[in-house]
């Protein structure tokens, strides 16, 4: 390859990570800034990180959607990972081409389309059936809904990625396919388990315009507030909201990578000793 | 076979199937059948004085006001041409991303990706408040571009498409990069090494050798951007001006502003018209990847 070749690509990563990063960089420098004008910079302080710590509205708002997002991610990562598990191991079975269709369609499909539908069914439900009541229920279960696709693909590509054949042979040395999955499959794919809950988490405490649609008029989760509070124009409250935000998730990333990493080392130093 | 093995062979045939049902049940019921709901309401009539607002009449009224009405149509069109370009706009940012990271060292690919991964873990609401922030008219890039003198007067990007685009391809960006990145890393250099040896150019390698092979991840992260932006509603919202129209909005403004659920019934299943191809054309791109293994 020519020299100009990796500099030209340098330019490229720089210029991607630039623009990836710059917008959040430039949430937090202001998220200290003293003037009210989020774009004039008034001199540093932590009058907003203050203003937000005694915002009960928001500091709801935030309880709301953690709850939300817990109990989302949870039954979320049990249904996706079975239908992870039903995509990747049984190549054939009644209706299997709708099933993936139904996996691959909430990755991809409009958010309005599937906040009016989803909210259409529960009026419908609740014409009949007088349940669910709209608030934490609908939203949940429409989190829910979605948050199983990405489980799905995130475990089933991991069990494409190993070898059955440990499966295998615990099978032909007579282990029960619940021992196998308890014993060899789980931990193998343990990795995958916890990123697709952290994924289901994540899209559920972000998400707006599914919760807009089913949240009904009691229930305020985060994201709405932002949406409504941005919309008045922009808030020092959110850039401190922002720099939260952005410092949680870096954590727990860089968290959950050294764990995934130090996991994976001593996985390899026991296949080691076992050769 | 014994009678222990019959029972757990139909122990197995038991497990089997609760792991496919019940996320299938669960789908159907809460992902499926609303669609129908949707299409059953698009037929009815918009009565403000019932809870809820919709009497089913099977009149089909609001599929006429859909076309005769040049706004819906204009919406429509207006929606695919800004996704498309948006999705271009990503795709040219993306593509050198996703195409250096598979050839820097192998221990430096997992942090790179891990940093185009890292934005889309935050609130993406906020990710679109950034740029409100940047692109308004006294904004970060006004402030800069005058003070640094390199531009009198601007003008202002936020409320016109542009602003739309870059917010696009801002959230979308690691949809694009992950997929490219997937068949550009498994990419076989020799190729491009027996390209070279046969005198080929640098540029002529990539056109006909790394291109093509590259191309089913060129049309998953496409796919990946474009559908969801049809449809997008924070984006449009936030960034673009009042006058600018697409359709995520206008179904927004219908159900939400004017209480017009079957409109907005209807609005929402001939957007799902228009987006049954990419969406097969997407469930198609995985199944292959999933057979490829």
């Amino acid at each position: 390859m020519s020299g100009r070749t990796p500099r030209l690509l340098l330019a490229a990563l720089a210029f991607g990570y630039a623009f990836l990063y710059v917008p959040i960089l430039t949430l937090i420098i202001y998220s200290f800034n003293e003037s009210r004008l989020v774009t004039v910079w008034g001199g540093f302080s932590f009058k907003w990180w203050g203003e937000l710590l005694r915002n009960d509205t928001m500091l709801d708002a935030a309880l709301l959607s953690f709850q939300i997002a817990l109990v989302n991610a949870c039954v979320a990562t049990v249904l996706g990972t079975m239908a992870g598990f039903a995509l990747a191991r049984y190549p054939r079975f009644i209706g299997r081409t709708a099933f993936t269709g139904l996996i691959a369609a909430p990755l991809v499909m409009p958010e309005v389309i599937m906040g009016i539908a989803t909210l259409l069914l529960f009026v419908a439900l609740d014409q009949l059936f007088h349940w669910p009541e709209r608030g934490f229920t609908t939203i949940a279960v429409a989190h829910i809904t979605f948050s199983v696709a990405y489980v799905a693909v995130v475990v089933q590509s991991r069990l494409a990625d190993f070898d059955r054949a440990v499966e295998e042979a615990a099978m032909d040395l007579g282990a029960r396919p619940s021992t196998v999955f308890r014993t060899i499959t789980l931990p193998l794919i343990a990795p995958a388990l916890v990123s697709g809950w952290l994924l289901a988490f994540t899209l559920s405490m972000d998400d707006l315009i599914l919760t807009q649609f089913v949240a009904g008029p009691q229930s305020q989760t985060l994201p709405m507030l932002i949406y409504s509070s941005v919309r008045l124009g922009v808030s020092p409250q959110i850039n401190v909201l922002a720099t939260i935000i952005v410092t949680v998730v870096a954590v727990a990333i860089i968290i959950a990578g050294w764990l995934m990493n130090r996991t994976r080392r001593r996985q390899m130093r026991e296949a080691q000793a076992v050769r | 076979m014994s009678a222990t093995g019959m029972a757990s062979t139909h122990g197995i045939a038991w497990g089997r199937r609760l792991v496919i049902a019940l996320p299938y049940l669960w789908l159907l019921l809460f992902f499926a059948a609303p669609f129908l709901i949707v299409a059953a309401i698009s037929l009815g009539e918009n009565t403000p004085d019932t809870v809820p607002p919709v009497t089913l009449t099977g009149s089909g009224k609001t599929y006429v006001q859909l076309f005769a009405d040049a706004l819906y149509p204009a919406a429509y069109l207006n929606s695919l041409r800004i996704a498309a370009i948006a999705t271009l706009a990503t795709l040219l940012i993306g593509y050198p991303m996703a195409y250096a990271i598979a050839r820097a060292p192998a221990g430096w690919r997992g942090p790179l990706l891990m940093a185009v991964i890292l934005p889309f873990w935050t609130s993406f609401l906020i990710r679109i408040y950034a740029w409100m922030g940047i692109l308004s008219e006294n904004g970060l890039l006004n402030q800069f571009l005058r003070g640094s003198g390199l531009v009198a007067d601007p003008g202002t990007i936020l409320g016109t498409e542009w602003a739309i685009y870059l917010g696009i391809a801002y959230a979308y960006l690691p949809f694009m990069v992950l997929p490219l990145y997937a068949v550009l890393e498994k990419l076989d250099v020799s190729l491009l090494e027996a390209a070279a040896d046969l005198g080929a150019r640098p540029w002529r390698a990539f056109l006909t050798v790394t291109l093509p092979l590259s191309l089913p991840g060129i049309v998953g992260g496409c796919l990946l951007v474009f559908i969801p932006a049809v449809g997008e509603f924070v984006i449009p919202d936030l960034l673009g001006g009042t006058e600018t129209l697409m359709i995520g909005k206008v179904l927004w403004d219908e159900f939400f502003s004017n209480s017009d659920w079957p409109m907005a019934s209807a609005v929402a299943m001939a957007m799902l018209v228009v987006l049954v191809i990419p969406i097969v054309l997407f469930q198609r791109a995985r199944a292959r990847e999933m057979a490829r293994g």
